[in-house]
């Protein structure tokens, strides 16, 4: 099994089209999975994952099998998620299936709940793309700073500087809008 | 904010944005997408890679030394024979 994945990533770095279609059926669902984290757009994750793709089967002269595929498509998918994160405002579009219901700390009235929900998401969604990716993923999907440092090509350090940016300015956000967490 | 206020907020995001789930997976086998998108680009395409290049071999001529050449030609010329300037310029 070993040495037919380790021939497959070989065949991909000489240019076989036939590795190619084998490596995109194998992780095509973690690809999407990981720029859906990002994107939080079932429609936009799915685009992202073929573009995604597209550019790893362009890079593949570049690719070097000893350091595997799958980190390697991960950097690749989250330069593509922060190219749509740079491009969009996804504030405005942020599907509700990924809003819970907010615990507020005093609000019971689910209007209130339900607003302070959607200022959250929307203050959120105003962060820097460069912040904002950095705080989903350590932050809202729990990924260990080591992957998210990976996966952003940056230091374990950046990325928490960068998530507590995220939060200082989303706190900042909201209390300009009388929310004071 | 310290501390306390970090965590009070990486609470409250966490709240009001759940993560994914893991099992997300896309709702559509993704390859016929792929499979357009490489169709489209042929010139790009992974079998087309081992084609034949299609610059011909008196184009992967380095000029770049023969430049240098010709400027140090011309700035000798000037300065052995300055009366050759304005010709120089006037064809420049």
């Amino acid at each position: 099994m070993q040495n037919e994945t380790s021939d497959v990533l070989n065949q991909f770095g000489q240019g076989d089209a036939d590795a190619f279609e084998a490596l995109f059926r194998q992780h095509q669902r973690a690809v999407y999975g990981w720029i859906l984290r990002i994107v939080r757009n079932p429609a936009a994750a799915e685009e992202l994952t073929v573009e995604s793709f597209w550019r790893i089967h362009r890079a593949h002269t570049r690719f070097n099998p000893a350091q595997g595929f799958e980190g390697w498509a991960r950097r690749i998918a989250t330069r593509v998620a922060l190219d749509w994160l740079r491009t969009k405002r996804t504030e405005s579009e942020l599907p509700l299936e990924f809003c819970a219901e907010v615990a507020a700390p005093v609000a019971t009235d689910p209007a209130v709940i339900a607003e302070i929900r959607l200022k959250i998401a929307q203050a959120f969604g105003r962060l820097p793309p460069k912040l904002r990716i950095a705080a989903t993923l350590a932050v809202i999907e729990e990924q260990t700073q080591k992957d998210v440092a990976e996966a952003l090509e940056i230091s374990v350090a950046a990325v928490k500087l960068r998530v507590f940016r995220a939060l200082r300015l989303l706190r900042k956000d909201l209390e300009q809008q009388g929310i004071t967490p | 904010m310290n501390a306390h206020d970090e965590e009070r907020m990486k609470k409250l995001l966490r709240q009001a944005m759940p993560p994914v789930k893991n099992d997300a997976e896309p709702g559509r086998d993704l390859w016929p997408d792929m499979l357009r998108r490489l169709n489209a680009n042929p010139a790009e395409n992974l079998a087309a890679k081992h084609a034949a290049p299609a610059m011909p071999g008196w184009a992967c001529f380095n000029s770049a030394w023969f430049d240098g050449a010709l400027l140090a030609g011309l700035v000798a010329l000037a300065a052995f024979f300055p009366a050759t300037i304005p010709v120089l310029l006037y064809y420049l």
